[in-house]
């Protein structure tokens, strides 16, 4: 059996190489097919890391609580315009929930900044110190501050990266500089590492941090001591967030007295919320563009199939004298299979050189990143492979059931 | 032990849309082994039918065939093909080799459907085609061959697995006469001096003159038998 397999393999190839041109097009289908599933691939493994890193920017392992809706006279103030967060709930939450690694708190506003004879309009965040903890935040340059700056509400700010290139010049150091935000001056002790786009889109890096504390008394203003726009928790580990989710629901449920008919007064959100609606659009254009590459697959093969019916007349002689000399049912139907999966697989290798260099090009020309996966070259071999053998099948099927007699009359 | 070839009332009968054609109609034949003889009629006598049937590539309707004391009638066509495989060895007018392949690998192909390792059957391949005279063009094409070449490549294919038959439909029927002659010479060789059963179906008279036994079929039963004392050959083998 061994000899008759590296006959075959052998005999199909010089078949084929004598027919180069008619080989190729014949291949064309599966080469399209395989190309594009591997480039589709890479591009969507690409994009969907560029999400993922883009959450992780985030910091892991988030949960977010935002203060819910007001609603005066029939007019509804939105999301966190209710100012019935505090940090008493905070605090409150870390201590009875053991699950939470640690929380941080933080309120925020749209303001100027002032530096020198510049300005610039920029979110201005009060937060607690754990909030850079939580979020992940490291530091480009200077520090963070600290409990005592908290309490002393001391003057000091940290820059995100996109206010620093806005208010300074190329090379001018921030750190010791003064700014000013509604006339109140601040000393910038910290700049904040870049962390890019959000996954909703905006600049995470245009933003100014100051101590809670400060904001409240001085800056931000407040309708009652230690009302907060929103709470930041983190787990330790991501399979943890859930329950962590439904403990804070439960304690922040009894903190505000609300009846078990009431809806929530807050809004609970974690990274893994926002992933899931992401990864889902990359999952819709996945599926489409697989459905193309099923469809050029499919063409692919039925191109293999005709050729194969062409071939079998072709040689129907050849055929016949082969069984005169004593070739069994199963020796035709292997032969033709064989030559089969030889097409289909020459063309699934092309296919996967054509999709790396394509998926290469996309990353160089426009810019995507592309992932190319071993998984995804195998599961396109593979696939060449299984189309050879269904669509080699019923032409090779055709030649084993020949009959010698009329097969060696066949001109 | 019987004859090597045994029919016993052989029918043929075909459906050809609404007409029925009886090919071949009770023949009855024996052929002992070492025999060299023609079967010989005109086009649609049943000579082809009587060859494809004794060839195991066709069955009958009716009667037994024996071959080898194996009645053969009821195998399948696997079992068919193996017989042929192994029993039988056949001539083709048009010689039938596999084009784009090499002289070698066309005589190699009933020992490959044997499942031989490469080796043997390469070197048994190669002594065949040596035994026709072929020695040293086993790597030609056979498109680089003059029709008694590929004839003789022929032969070399059905000779490789030591069959007890060599069945030859039209042998010369593409040949020049002096072609013809060298074909014949070589087929009488092989069975004066091998014993092979040789069995030349023909309607050139000829061409059966060199069998030492002549049959002769007509509307599917066999009109004439008889041996004869075969003729020296007078061949010579110039160029």
């Amino acid at each position: 059996m061994g000899a008759f397999l590296l006959l075959t393999v052998t005999t199909a190839f010089r078949i084929l190489g004598r027919n180069r041109l008619r080989a190729g097009l014949t291949v064309l289908g599966i080469v399209i097919g395989v190309a594009a599933v591997i480039a589709m691939i890479s591009i969507g493994q690409g994009a969907k890391a560029a999400v993922r890193a883009q959450i992780a920017s985030m910091g892991t392992n988030v949960i977010i609580i935002l203060s819910g809706a007001t609603t005066t006279g029939g007019v509804r103030g939105g999301q966190g315009s209710a100012a019935n967060l505090t940090v008493a709930d905070a605090q409150d939450l870390k201590k009875k929930i053991p699950l939470l690694a640690d929380t941080g708190w933080g309120k925020r506003d749209v303001m100027q900044i002032v530096y020198g004879n510049k300005n610039w309009n920029a979110p201005v965040n009060g937060i607690s110190p754990s909030y850079l903890t939580i979020r992940d935040w490291s530091f480009a340059g200077g520090v963070s501050f600290t409990q005592t700056d908290m309490d002393v509400a001391a003057r000091v700010a940290l820059l995100g990266q996109t206010v620093v290139d806005t208010l300074f010049e190329p090379g001018e150091e921030p750190v010791g500089a003064t700014i000013r935000l509604k006339n109140v001056p601040f000393t910038v002790i910290g700049v904040l590492a870049t962390k890019g786009q959000s996954s909703q889109g905006t600049d995470q890096d245009d933003v100014v941090f100051i101590p809670f504390t400060t904001a409240e008394r001085k800056v931000l203003g407040t309708q009652f001591l230690g009302s907060i726009g929103a709470i930041f928790a983190s787990t330790d580990r991501t399979e943890d967030l859930p329950q962590a989710v439904e403990a804070v629901r439960e304690v922040l449920r009894a903190r505000h007295r609300l009846q078990a008919e009431q809806a929530d007064d807050f809004t609970i959100r974690t990274q893994v919320d926002i992933g899931k609606v992401q990864e889902g659009t990359g999952q819709t254009l996945t599926l489409m563009m697989f459905a193309i590459a099923s469809i050029s697959l499919l063409v692919g093969g039925i191109g293999i199939m005709n050729i194969l019916l062409v071939s079998v007349t072709e040689r129907t002689k050849e055929i016949g004298v082969r069984m005169a000399v004593g070739a069994k049912r199963r020796h035709i139907l292997l032969q033709f299979l064989i030559e089969a999966m030889t097409l289909s697989l020459f063309g699934g290798l092309l296919g996967i050189v054509l999709g790396i260099l394509s998926a290469r090009a996309t990353t160089v020309i426009v810019g995507w990143p592309t992932i190319i996966s071993l998984e995804s070259i195998a599961a396109a071999f593979l696939f060449s492979l299984f189309v050879g053998l269904f669509f080699g099948l019923y032409p090779a099927n055709k030649a084993s059931r020949l009959n010698p007699i009329d097969a060696l009359r066949y001109e | 032990m019987g004859s090597l070839i045994e029919c016993r009332d052989l029918w043929k009968v075909y459906r050809l849309g609404d007409v029925q054609v009886q090919a071949l109609r009770g023949v009855t034949l024996d052929i002992q082994r070492g025999e060299f003889l023609s079967i010989m009629g005109a086009s649609g006598s049943g000579k082809s039918t009587l060859m494809n049937i004794i060839g195991c590539l066709d069955s009958p309707t009716k009667g037994t065939y024996r071959l080898s004391d194996t009645d053969v009638g009821s195998f399948d066509s696997d079992a068919l093909a193996e017989v042929r495989n192994r029993q039988i060895g056949f001539i083709f007018q048009n010689f039938n080799l596999i084009p784009r392949t090499s002289a070698l690998e066309n005589v190699q192909l009933p020992l490959f459907y044997r499942g031989l390792p490469l080796r043997e059957q390469r070197a048994r391949a190669a002594e065949a085609l040596a035994r026709v005279g072929l020695a040293g063009r086993e790597q030609h094409y056979p498109a680089q061959l003059s029709g008694g070449q590929q004839q003789r490549v022929a032969i070399a294919r059905a000779l490789v697995s030591a069959p007890s038959i060599l069945l030859a439909d039209e042998p010369t029927g593409n040949l020049d006469t002096e072609s013809s002659r060298e074909i014949m010479a070589v087929l009488e060789g092989l069975n004066r001096d091998e014993g092979i059963t040789v069995i030349v179906v023909t309607h050139e008279a000829d061409i059966a003159a060199y069998t030492s036994r002549e049959i002769i079929i007509k509307d599917g039963q066999i009109v004439t038998d008889r041996a004869k004392t075969r003729e020296p050959l007078t061949v010579t083998r110039d160029q």
